[in-house]
């Protein structure tokens, strides 16, 4: 493709004046593409560049709130590097990940499939489903909240009046029962969203795949391994980056079930970020562990698009 | 009779105007004499923390339609939860538009000493007519030579027990030191009434009651020059203390939020907790037998032989960027003077306690004698900074947890005294950098 304006030497540029080149730009077809683009342009720069920009600059300085900070370099980072309660959350964030998403990519596809098949008021029940995910966040948190409360919890008082158990179980106030529960808590709400996506995906396979399937005698698991499963992937990737994307950076459940209590065994990057930068007014610091997400969140991204993005048409080949 | 709805509101209109008609007046009067002259069609946005008790929340809407009546100016309030509070006001001062007061928790006005409009004249006037401030007031309220807060109540965090049990475990009256306290505390968990308090992430319990155990120990996060002196004998004394008290708590108490020990001690579960009068307040209303078995104490006291109580104070401060200077003054002052101040803190029974030296009179703490500790609050408390000066540091400190943290680490057994010392030692330095 041909670009006049790009591929004209410099001797000849320098030779006219600033005005015609200028007059030539607006008008060049090559050009119109350009200026099209320019106002979606101007508002992914204002609301999204721009802030990543300034977070990542913060993470660079001292600043406090309400008073601007100066440059000190990576000394951010250095302080995070050797904070152990940074670690832990990078760990919780990491085990909270990985868990609840494989743990709502399984129940979502299990509760898809079984959606797909004729149920009786299969209407209703799909709409059903879906009601976790419209509750808001904080409404459901304070729910769970009250679920997993030290003293009035109703699954402590149920096994206590059932006489399984004789004192209540400490759900946030003991380190790894706080993260079972908060992954819980994570994956109830997150189901719905996985199952209803698949499901959409499941009905785009055609019927008769199926039949000529079931023609050459092959079982529930070959139809679901060769013919559900490789049509399914595109769907898959999608939904499976987007729930890695917003489980990574969970916030509203963990602030309103533990604020990342007990002794930070349940504070997510997200959390602590927002309580250094936010509450304790350290905006700087709070910056560079959001700063400190994004390789995380880039490697979910290329890994979720290009390893599970096999097939040709989706990396921009032909589907032959 | 056609008494219907809207007869009703008609009535219930006429009865509230004619009970605040002689208010009015004063107030109409108070802004003459003022000598903050609000500026015309002056309109103040002003965020406070939301009420705990109900009848505080109704005074103070009466004492900001007074305040509107008299001077013309517009008052819009809105509410908010202690923990929503600050980042707001945080972010407000920030952007620097928004809001003119903000009515917040102790260490507020020092976390953006620079946004905060210099309110020196203001806390003249008021300690001139008003019988003098507490010395905790100017503690909370100023910084360097100017007041960048007025200290307008405190909340106070002492002790809430079950008289009958705190009997049935052997003890007369309540304890007067750490180590009686820890016997009491040890006997109630024997007669399976225990005691608790919050060892998790609550911005105002945990942060009272566990700074006050730090400080009866000697323990210190900083010494009066800002020097980190966290890892000390005395702080292990104090870590010692904790762990022997969490062993005889109610399970759970690391998982507590600023609510936990409420909802415990008025379900008939919990016997003794540090908190406010609220639980005192709610329980008169919803189980009087419960209220009458129920009394207060001052913080007991530990080897270092003087009270080391940290209570919670609200102060307002006004933003350097408002529009309205005068008015926010003038508001402030407003609410202070006798008239409104007192009925307000009548109204909530025990839960603000005043700054003003004047306020010792006020009837509420002497008509029930089980409100009368939380009277002396703004005299007994220490601020959050502990010897160093109250500033953005120590308000950091706070907001972080870096004293929580160290001993629901050593209590819950995730780190040795040594370990949770330098951890939080650590985060300390880095904070008073």
């Amino acid at each position: 493709m041909a670009n006049s304006a790009v591929e004209m030497p410099a001797r000849l540029t320098q030779a006219r004046s600033e005005r015609t080149a200028w007059q030539k730009l607006k008008v060049s077809p090559n050009w119109l593409g350009f200026w099209y683009m320019v106002p979606a342009m101007g508002i992914l720069i204002l609301f999204l560049a721009y802030p990543l920009g300034l977070g990542v600059w913060l993470s660079f300085t001292d600043t406090k709130i309400g008073r601007d900070g100066v440059f000190v370099g990576l000394e951010n980072y250095e302080w995070l590097a050797e904070d152990s309660v940074f670690w832990t959350s990078v760990f919780n964030t990491l085990l909270y990940t990985t868990v609840a998403s494989a743990a709502k990519f399984v129940i979502g596809l299990y509760l898809a499939l079984l959606l797909n098949k004729h149920l009786p008021f299969k209407a209703m029940i799909r709409a059903l489903v879906l009601i976790p995910f419209i509750v808001p966040t904080v409404l459901s948190a304070i729910a769970f909240w009250w679920i997993y409360d030290a003293q009035f919890s109703i699954i402590s008082w149920s096994l206590r009046q059932l006489g399984w158990i004789d004192h209540n179980i400490n759900f946030l106030g003991d380190v790894w029962n706080a993260r079972w529960s908060t992954i819980f808590a994570n994956v109830w709400r997150g189901v719905p969203f996985i199952a209803i996506t698949l499901l959409a995906g499941l009905q785009t396979v055609s019927p008769s795949l199926y039949e000529a399937a079931t023609l050459d005698g092959a079982t529930p698991w070959q139809r679901f391994r060769h013919i559900t499963y490789p049509l399914l992937t595109p769907i898959i990737a999608v939904v499976m980056t987007f729930s890695v994307l917003f489980t990574f950076t969970d916030f509203q459940l963990i602030w309103a079930l533990t604020r990342g209590g007990p002794v930070n065994a349940t504070h997510l990057m997200a959390t602590l970020s927002y309580q250094r930068a936010i509450i304790a007014g350290q905006l700087g610091e709070g910056a560079a562990i959001s700063t400190a997400m994004i390789p995380f969140l880039l490697a979910a991204i290329g890994i979720a698009w290009y390893g599970l993005q096999t097939r040709k048409w989706q990396q921009g080949g032909s589907n032959d | 009779m056609d008494l219907n709805r809207r007869s009703l509101i008609k009535g219930g209109a006429a009865l509230g105007l004619g009970g605040s008609t002689n208010l009015l007046a004063y107030a109409k009067a108070w802004a003459q004499a003022s000598p903050f002259k609000v500026e015309p069609n002056a309109k103040i946005n002003l965020m406070r923390w939301k009420r705990f008790v109900e009848a505080e929340d109704v005074a103070f809407m009466q004492l900001v339609a007074a305040f509107e009546a008299a001077t013309g100016a517009k008052v819009n309030v809105t509410n908010e939860s202690y923990d929503d509070l600050q980042p707001k006001a945080s972010v407000v001062a920030n952007t620097g538009q928004g809001l003119d007061l903000v009515w917040g928790l102790y260490s507020l006005p020092h976390l953006f000493p620079q946004k905060c409009m210099d309110l020196s004249d203001v806390s003249k006037y008021l300690g001139e007519k008003h019988g003098g401030w507490a010395p905790s007031a100017e503690l909370y309220g100023k910084l360097g030579g100017k007041w960048i807060g007025i200290p307008i109540a405190a909340s106070g965090a002492l002790m809430n027990y079950r008289i009958s049990s705190m009997n049935k475990a052997g003890f007369k009256e309540f304890p007067k030191d750490t180590a009686g306290f820890l016997e009491l505390c040890k006997a109630l968990k024997a007669n399976n009434t225990p005691a608790g308090m919050a060892f998790g992430h609550a911005s105002g319990d945990a942060n009272t009651w566990i700074h006050w155990m730090l400080w009866s120990h000697g323990g210190n996060l900083v010494d009066k020059n800002n020097k980190v002196i966290i890892n000390s004998p005395e702080t292990a004394k104090a870590l010692e203390y904790s762990k022997a008290l969490y062993d005889t708590f109610i399970p759970g108490t690391a998982s507590w939020n600023d609510s936990s020990n409420n909802k415990a001690f008025l379900a008939g579960e919990l016997h003794a907790t540090v908190n406010g009068i609220s639980v005192y307040v709610a329980a008169k209303k919803e189980k009087p037998e419960m209220a009458a078995d129920m009394n207060h104490a001052y913080m007991p006291i530990g080897p270092v032989g003087k009270p080391t109580e940290l209570h919670l104070p609200f102060t307002m401060l006004a933003f350097q960027f408002t529009k309205v200077p005068n008015a926010c003054k003038a508001f402030i002052a407003f609410m202070l003077d006798a008239p409104q101040y007192n009925p307000w803190i009548g109204a909530a029974q025990g839960y603000l306690s005043h700054f003003l030296g004047e306020y010792d009179k006020n009837p509420v703490w002497t008509a029930d004698p089980k409100t009368t500790p939380f009277g002396d609050i703004a005299k007994r408390t220490l601020t959050p900074a502990g010897l160093g000066t109250l500033g953005e540091n120590a308000a950091a400190a706070i907001a972080d947890f870096v004293v929580v943290d160290m001993f629901a680490n050593y209590v819950t057994g995730r780190e040795d005294i040594k370990g949770a010392m330098a951890g939080a030692e650590r985060q300390a330095k880095r904070i008073y950098r």
